[in-house]
């Protein structure tokens, strides 16, 4: 559990970083809290020859709220997440979902910026931040960029970002209605078995809009526009859950792995949404 | 303060001796990052040594190639079987008659394998060593399933087929298939046969106790340092058994045993993992005489899970007979045990299975017979874990299956049918169908009580309220009241019948009073986190009459402390702390000589009095046991040789039987397989009890562990022989969050052979907690036709029972 020899660097501007992607390529990756590159690392399944940690960069740990849109930066770590009452009033489902990563000592170096880049389909955040319809702000070479967080994941680990950009915050427009953040999981520090983000509104009984994705059931998170719709224009009853799950199902592909075999997965899939729905009802 | 204006509770308070809840006197030093572990030991000039490890669970080696590896800028030398075989060292004996390849000869048997060992100056340039060793490997047929092991052509150990093709015997008799390992019975096979046969009721059950792993904090590790110049050979390690890797460390290499000093420092969580004797240990030495300096080797927790010694693999079929009306008749038990690439168990010489025949548990079972298959497969070998060399964790866990699924066959309440099975009070000392001979119980009592606390009733018309509930869509949740009675054997034990490698299993404490009275008393045991600082101290400070406090204890180190054969299988309180109350005697003999002395009476005419001897019928004529301490060596007695010291090695007269009753209340998520556990009830009878807090402590982590084993915890293999739960991702081991709240509770039956009635606790929470949380589960699904169903019941083999028994359409 040693990793490959590596040679480490802790710039204090952002130019600093991008110079050294550019020089590096493939050769190197930029590090936040650690807590997926590192493990990967001592395990030699990455081989990182050049790792910039950005803990010495100014600005990226910084939350902002501002008309109706929150900024959070790339370090803001998922402790801060918890502990921020402005977050806490504008956005509640994070701090419900933040709070089922991991256990207290993660979450003191888990960053949000590493869990949405790394693009592990069992990171919490991506679909959270698809739910709530976030947007990513990439600084490269060439300047910034924004990328939707529903356009940004492409496969396992694969996502918009180019090689020589890093991500260095999360913009999110401030929710509407009832939320919830609902995960099964096998235990303290799992990925979750299946878990689904939901905000919902409610005007005069009926559902007006809502907003699904689903975390670790493919091979990225999955934001399902036909499930969100499947609510829509209904109460909520039995019939409308029950469609939306099947909506949910049929964009889901989840694969067998020491959590169970792939009908488990689903059934759990559909339960969880549905409790996350009910819950998120009950809050609208 | 003057002894004289001290009351006698007083007197008893300051000794804080037995039965007192005496604050760990370790925990300063480990609350406060203070310990002294194997990693923490640092020499002048130490080197670092690892392995390069097999990926296959079952290929010929065709080529080693250091080459590259010993490019690498801190590698010094790269070891493999072929180095080693000059010196006889490329295999080693195991602790069960076996042997073990040190580093791959020729072949590999399972994955994680030791292929070659880098020795490097440091431990991140040896990893880097690790990467370049080229090794080729050709891949042979991985026989993962014990039953189709005993029917392939697909031979494992060719070491152990003759040249002829025939099978030779292994350690424990004739060998019926290649991977074959024994055959062990016990019991009469007839009698039992024609018991099930003319039985009123008979119910037959398979189930497979699955392979796990207790993952103690601290992995396995050792450092070697071999002094050239003295000749002496010095061996830090995580050992359970210092002693004993002593003697088999001299057996194999030749070294004479005066010039070998083992020592086991501080030892972060044991649980059998840390009993036998590993390749590291071995290559450590080697590479330690090989390149004159001392070398360090440590796992990581990959290497621990993978590699050494797990526990179970357990597959077991039980017949169990009984009248209608619940009197169990006879008992037929088959085991068919998965023992990995080479049989590494730690068990006595004569129980290849361990005290698997302790399978008739806690009930009076006329008849009964036992038998076990051991077979190999490309599996990782070990089976000494969590109790796993002495089954008792298996043997408990099948008998308290097999008594529910009769329960569900006769219609009968469980917690009735075991009340009406238990052997009584006045049948002790029990003389079991299977041959063991319990020391005491009372467990009508102890069943009463516990049943009583929880209100068992009550729990039984809830539940059944719930079912009712769950048929008419009200709740997704059912109810499970798991129930387990068990009976432990422990305290091994009698050198008459328990040995390992021919060594017995006595043990041993040594004595020392200091003039001013304070003292130190050294074992042949070993903490590895139990407290026995903390508690020895107390047996001796009830014995002897000088406060715990006063009274140091070490073990640990063979060169000063006297022979014994380690901590494991819950035998430090029933055989070494038997021998620290008889050395506490021998002590208390001669100072009763030397109070008579002084006090100028006959020796019959003074009697003990907790901290002082006082001459009878005159309680304020006395010498206190700091005064006659005092004067053992500074006064001239005639006829007593100065000194206080006193030696004892106790050979236990029988095992030791401890027992508990556990009730666990869970509620079951059908739709997701979760299971809760609302309640946990344990009810602990271990005989006398030296430090209640400790105990308590002991039940609540081996709670914790059978928690872990029983809903989650499993080293599982996929069809290729890899190991699907290297990692703590995959690996259950449980935090606060997962484990819930413990209600403990006793009785005390002491045991009569032992000198002060104790029995041992460690295991026993392990022993009666899976099959309480396995049973609660089943228990949930009983009114839907569940019978059985195997661990560990994680979320989708709940989930999986209750799909197949329809309730999720």
């Amino acid at each position: 559990m040693i990793p490959a020899a590596f040679d480490y660097y802790r710039p204090t501007k952002m130019d600093d970083v991008i110079a050294l992607l550019k020089e590096h390529g493939d050769d190197a990756r930029v590090m936040a809290g650690g807590h997926s590159l590192i493990p990967m690392m001592k395990l030699r399944m990455a081989e990182i020859p050049h790792l910039i940690d950005l803990q010495a960069i100014d600005g990226l740990n910084e939350i902002f709220i501002e008309d109706g849109q929150m900024t959070i930066g790339a370090m803001v770590t998922q402790h801060d997440l918890i502990n921020h009452a402005g977050l806490e009033a504008a956005a509640p489902i994070l701090r419900e979902a933040a709070l089922q990563i991991a256990d207290p000592q993660v979450r003191y170096m888990g960053t949000v910026g590493g869990n949405v880049a790394n693009g592990d389909p069992g990171n919490d955040m991506p679909g959270l931040m698809q739910c709530l319809d976030a947007t990513f702000l990439l600084v490269g070479p060439d300047g910034e960029r924004s990328v939707a967080a529903r356009d940004f994941y492409e496969a396992a680990y694969m996502t918009a970002r180019e090689d020589e950009e890093v991500l260095t915050s999360v913009s999110i427009p401030a929710p509407q209605g009832g939320y919830a953040y609902e995960k099964q999981k096998r235990k303290i520090g799992d990925y979750a078995t299946a878990a689904a983000a939901v905000q919902i509104i409610k005007e005069d009984g009926k559902c007006t809009a809502a907003s699904i994705a689903m975390t670790n059931l493919s091979d990225t998170p999955i934001y399902s526009v036909d499930a969100g719709a499947a609510l829509v224009g209904t109460a909520v009853d039995a019939a409308a859950l029950n469609a939306a799950k099947a909506a949910m199902l049929g964009d889901i592909d989840p694969t067998e792995d020491n959590r169970g075999p792939v009908a488990f997965k689903k059934h759990v899939a559909g339960v969880i949404l549905a409790r996350a729905i009910e819950r998120a009802w009950s809050r609208a | 303060m003057k002894d004289e204006v001290e009351s006698r509770d007083d007197r008893v308070a300051n000794l804080k001796g037995m039965g007192c809840s005496r604050k760990r006197v370790e925990d300063a030093r480990f609350t406060q990052g203070k310990g002294n572990y194997v990693d923490d030991i640092k020499l002048d000039g130490m080197l670092f040594g690892d392995f390069v490890r097999s990926p296959y669970a079952h290929a010929r080696i065709t080529s080693i190639n250091a080459e590259e590896a010993l490019k690498v800028p801190g590698v010094l030398a790269v070891l493999t079987a072929a180095d080693l075989e000059p010196l006889g060292l490329h295999w080693m004996p195991t602790l069960a008659g076996d042997k073990q390849m040190v580093l791959a000869d020729g072949k590999v048997l399972f994955q994680g394998q030791e292929v070659a060992f880098v020795v490097a100056e440091d431990r991140f340039a040896a990893a880097d060593g690790i990467e370049a060793v080229e090794v080729e490997y050709e891949e042979l047929p991985v026989i993962v399933d014990p039953f189709e092991a005993m029917k392939t052509d697909v031979v494992l150990r060719e070491d152990l087929v003759a040249d002829d093709g025939s099978i030779p015997d292994g350690a424990h008799g004739p060998r019926t298939h290649p991977n074959h390992i024994f055959t062990w019975e016990a019991g009469e096979k007839e009698a039992t046969q024609q018991v099930l046969d003319n039985a009123e009721v008979l119910v037959e059950e398979s189930m497979y106790y699955h392979r796990t792993h207790p993952c103690p904090l601290e992995t396995c590790g050792c450092v070697a340092s071999m002094d050239k110049v003295n000749g002496k050979l010095t061996l830090w390690g995580t050992f359970q058994a210092p002693h004993a890797i002593r003697t088999v460390v001299s057996l194999i290499s030749g070294i004479e045993e005066h010039n070998i000093r083992v020592v086991s420092p501080d030892i972060g969580g044991g649980f059998g993992n840390k009993v036998g004797a590993y390749p590291g240990y071995v290559c450590s030495v080697v590479a330690s005489i090989v390149t004159g300096k001392p070398v360090k080797w440590i796992e990581d927790r990959m290497d621990n899970l993978m590699t050494t010694a797990f526990a179970r693999d357990y597959h077991m079929t039980g017949k169990i007979s009984a009248t209608k009306e619940g009197k169990i008749t006879g008992l037929h038990c088959h085991v068919t045990a998965d023992h990995g690439g080479f049989d590494a168990c730690a068990d006595p010489t004569k129980f290849p299975a361990g005290f698997m025949n302790i399978c008739t548990g806690s009930y009076d079972i006329p008849t009964a017979f036992l038998e076990v298959d051991g077979v190999y497969t490309n599996k990782a070998p070990g089976g000494v874990s969590y109790r796993c060399s002495f089954r008792v964790t298996e043997a408990v866990y099948f008998i308290e299956r097999m008594v529910e699924v009769l329960a569900i066959e006769l219609g009968m309440d469980a917690a009735e049918l075991r009340r009406i099975n238990f052997i009584k009070k006045e049948q002790f000392p029990y003389k079991a169908a299977l041959g063991w001979e319990y020391d005491s119980g009372d467990y009508h009592t102890a069943w009463d009580k516990a049943l009583t606390s929880v209100d068992y009733d009550g729990l039984r018309a809830e539940q059944a309220q719930r079912v009712e509930d769950f048929k008419a869509g009200k709740t997704r949740k059912l109810m499970g009241v798991g129930l387990s009675f068990f009976t432990e054997i422990v305290g091994a034990g009698p050198v008459k019948n328990c040995d390992i490698l021919g060594l017995g299993m006595f043990d041993s404490c040594e004595i020392r009073i200091h003039p001013t009275g304070s003292a130190i008393a050294r074992l042949g045991t070993i903490s590895q986190g139990q407290g026995h600082a903390t508690t020895f101290a107390q047996i001796l400070a009830s014995e002897i009459g000088l406060p715990a406090d006063s009274i140091t204890i070490e073990e640990g180190d063979t060169d000063t402390a006297p022979y014994g054969l380690g901590t494991y299988g819950s035998r430090s309180t029933p055989v070494a702390g038997a021998a620290t109350a008889m050395a506490g005697r021998k002590i208390r003999a001669k100072a009763q000589m030397i109070a008579a002395y002084l006090l100028e009476v006959h020796d019959n005419d003074v009697e003990f009095d907790v901290d002082r001897f006082v001459v009878k019928g005159a309680p304020e004529k006395f010498k206190t046991m700091k005064e006659i301490a005092f004067a053992a060596y500074n006064q001239a007695i005639p006829g007593i040789e100065p000194g206080l010291e006193a030696v004892s090695y106790y050979d236990p007269p029988n095992m030791t039987y401890p027992f508990g009753a556990y009730v666990c209340v869970m509620d079951i998520d059908v739709d997701t397989g979760v299971p809760e556990i609302r309640r946990f009830y344990a009810l602990d009878d271990c005989g006398t009890r030296i430090n209640p807090m400790i105990i308590e402590g002991q039940v609540h982590g081996g709670l914790t562990e059978a928690l872990a084993v029983a809903l989650g915890q499993e080293i599982a293999y996929d069809d290729m022989g890899n190991v699907k739960t290297g990692t703590l991702m995959d690996f259950f081991l449980p935090t606060a969050w997962e484990v819930p709240n413990y209600e403990t509770d006793h009785t005390v039956t002491p045991s009569p052979h032992h000198p002060i009635g104790a029995k041992g606790v460690g295991e026993s929470p392990h022993v009666g907690g899976v099959p309480c949380f396995s049973n609660a589960v089943h228990d949930a699904f009983r009114a839907f036709g569940l019978r059985q169903t195997n661990m560990p019941h994680d979320h989708w083999r709940i989930w999986k029972t209750a799909n197949e028994l329809g309730l999720h359409d």
